[in-house]
Formats: C-alpha cells, sequence, structure tokens
C-alpha cells in the first residue's frame, strides 16, 4: 500500500530529528497535509499504526492537521480558498486559477517527546 | 515524574528522501542538457505506443533514450526498443509507482552527455506517481478518449501535477461519441490553463504537435 511507504518515510525521518536531538521517546507526531499530496488520510492512520511496530516510535500517535486547497485568485488579490479540487476557482469570485499556493503539503510540524524527567525543560 | 510532554518544531516535508534524490537527478540532467518529460496515465490508455512512435520520429536528428516503468515483465521496454532508441526496463516488483532512487539506478552506466531528450514512461497507474518526482523537466499525463470525459475530475491529483494533458486515440473518438469540450473543460476545472492536445499513434494525427512540444521542452 502507498501510504504504508509514506507512514515509513515519516517514522524514519522522525528517527533522525530524534537522534539529533538525542531523545527517542515520542508520544504524538504532527503531520500537516493536504490534498493534493495524493495521499489518503485513513490510509495513513492505519498505515502509521503498522509501520510503527518493532520501531522505537512505537506507541506514538499521528496526528494530522488537514490543509485546505488556497490558490491566489488575480480578481480577488489574494490567496483565496478554492471551490474544491475538482474545480480550482475561486470560493469568493469564481475565477479559475492554476496558482496553487496551498493543499499539497505532506510535512511533519512539531513532535510531542515524552519527558523522562521532572526536571527537564522545554 | 511529569507527564508533561515537550512540544518540538520541526519543518520536515517527508519524502524527503526522494525529493533528495530528485534534485540531484535535476542538477545532473541540467549539467548534462537533457531534457527530461516523463508520462504517466492509467494501465492501457497508450503512453507505450505513443512513445515508441515518439521515439522512432525524433531519433534520426535527436538523441533520445527511455526508461519504462512496470510491475513485471520487460515487454514494454523490448516494444521501444524497436524504435532503435537506448531503452532500459525498470521492473518494479509490487511498488506502483517509479521514484528518484529507481530512476537514478536504472541510468548507471549512461552517458547523459549522450542524450538531448529522454522519455520516462511510469507505472500505469493515476493515484501514486503524482506524489513522487523523478527529477523530470515535463510531466504530461495522458488519458484516452475511450476513458471518459469525466476521468479529471476522478484523478485531480495527478491531473495537478503535471504540465500536459495529452488525449490519445484519437482515431476512437467518433466511435466512442468522445466529447471533446467536456474534456478540456474538466481538465480545466482542474488544473486552469494546462496545455492539451489530442494525439493517434495508430493515425499519426496530432504527432507532429506532440514531437514539436517534446523538442521544445527546456532543460
Amino acid at each position: 500500500m502507498h501510504e504504508l511507504s509514506i507512514a515509513l518515510s515519516i517514522i524514519e525521518g522522525v528517527e533522525q530529528e530524534l537522534a539529533r536531538r538525542s531523545t527517542d521517546s515520542v508520544a504524538v507526531v504532527h503531520l500537516r497535509l493536504g490534498p493534493l499530496s495524493g495521499v489518503v488520510k485513513e490510509a495513513l492512520l492505519f498505515s502509521y499504526e503498522l509501520a510503527c511496530e518493532g520501531s522505537s516510535l512505537a506507541g506514538s500517535r499521528l496526528e494530522i492537521e488537514d490543509i485546505p486547497v488556497l490558490i491566489y485568485c488575480p480578481l480577488c488579490d489574494k490567496e483565496q480558498p478554492a471551490l474544491s479540487m475538482q474545480n480550482l476557482r475561486c470560493s469568493a469570485c469564481g475565477t479559475p486559477s492554476g496558482d496553487v499556493r496551498k493543499g499539497s503539503e505532506l510535512e511533519v510540524f512539531a513532535l510531542e517527546l515524552n519527558n523522562e524527567c521532572a526536571t527537564q525543560t522545554g | 515524574m511529569s507527564a508533561q510532554p515537550r512540544l518540538v518544531e520541526v519543518r520536515q516535508k517527508v519524502l524527503k528522501r526522494n525529493d533528495v534524490l530528485a534534485r540531484e537527478l535535476r542538477e545532473r540532467f541540467r549539467a548534462a542538457e537533457v531534457a527530461v518529460v516523463s508520462l504517466v496515465s492509467s494501465p492501457g490508455s497508450g503512453k507505450t505506443a505513443i512513445l515508441e512512435k515518439t521515439l522512432s520520429l525524433l531519433r534520426p536528428k535527436t538523441r533520445v533514450a527511455a526508461l519504462v516503468g512496470d510491475l513485471a515483465t520487460d515487454n514494454d521496454a523490448v516494444r521501444l526498443a524497436r524504435s532503435m532508441a537506448p531503452v532500459r526496463q525498470i521492473t518494479t516488483g509490487t511498488i506502483c509507482h517509479l521514484d528518484a532512487e529507481m530512476v537514478t539506478k536504472a541510468l548507471e552506466g549512461w552517458n547523459l552527455d549522450e542524450l538531448d531528450l529522454l522519455f520516462i514512461e511510469n507505472v500505469g497507474n493515476l493515484v501514486c506517481p503524482s506524489s513522487y518526482d523523478l527529477g523530470e523537466n515535463f510531466r504530461v499525463v495522458l488519458m484516452s478518449v475511450t476513458e471518459g470525459e469525466d476521468k479529471p475530475l476522478k484523478y485531480p491529483t495527478i491531473f495537478n501535477t503535471a504540465d500536459l494533458a495529452l488525449i490519445t486515440k484519437s482515431d476512437l473518438a467518433d466511435a466512442v461519441e468522445f466529447d471533446w469540450d467536456a474534456a478540456k473543460r474538466n481538465i480545466n476545472a482542474v488544473r486552469p490553463g494546462m496545455e492539451i492536445l489530442g494525439v493517434s499513434s495508430k493515425t499519426g494525427e496530432g504527432m507532429p504537435v506532440w514531437l514539436e512540444r517534446c523538442l521544445r521542452v527546456r532543460v
């Protein structure tokens, strides 16, 4: 399954980040996901659980922030939500635009680490 | 012991490894002045047929080559090799798309300085390839007239990540009562202003314009 290889990539990336910070306990991985990334949210959540097994991230949770499709509307002269993925028109005035500014994200933007010791400061 | 989690900000694009490899490929192609065109479509849209014709017609004057991806068999590479252009097959096993690592491995032993134009035919799949940069300069999404005018609406992501929509098997358009206007409307809905061309590898209709477009792809 395609989302499984994406989940493995997420875990690989997080493990590298953890090694950089000399810590190895992650509670939550926060991910931004746009519909134009081609990745299906439910499939990714399911795959993440599978992919974690046996890794240092076992037991961690993937939390996904949905990013809407935003296009630059030349008429409104600003970024506007598109009507839908099938209809890249400004939701305010209906002008079509191929200038997609947001919506294809697939990025980890934050990690919630488990504190081992009460004296650790963030 | 406190159970308070610590939130750290990171900024990490997933598929990072593929992006890094794709960027390296792009640099190599640029240095060698090879323009790279990738083809994506559903299975059976006619990628190999168009590519075979394209390679044969371009080969005398342009130094062309092709990489073709399939889960199994080297049938496509054998067909494309009839054009007499250098061709290599990438067999992915179970993986439903090509990625930059596969392309990098497949190019081993080829001198890119000896090429002007490289075509990469992806695995027949309209879903997964959209997420994987192969280092190409130009991505073409193919759909045949037999697939229905609403194809773009069903697969907006792949159309959105492509530069040109190539409508194939135009010789069958009348037989299936293909509505060109509806197809163009739908393509424009998911990717306003997208370049659209129609071809038939069988009759040659539209091929001159397609070939000329390929030759205009800039590194």
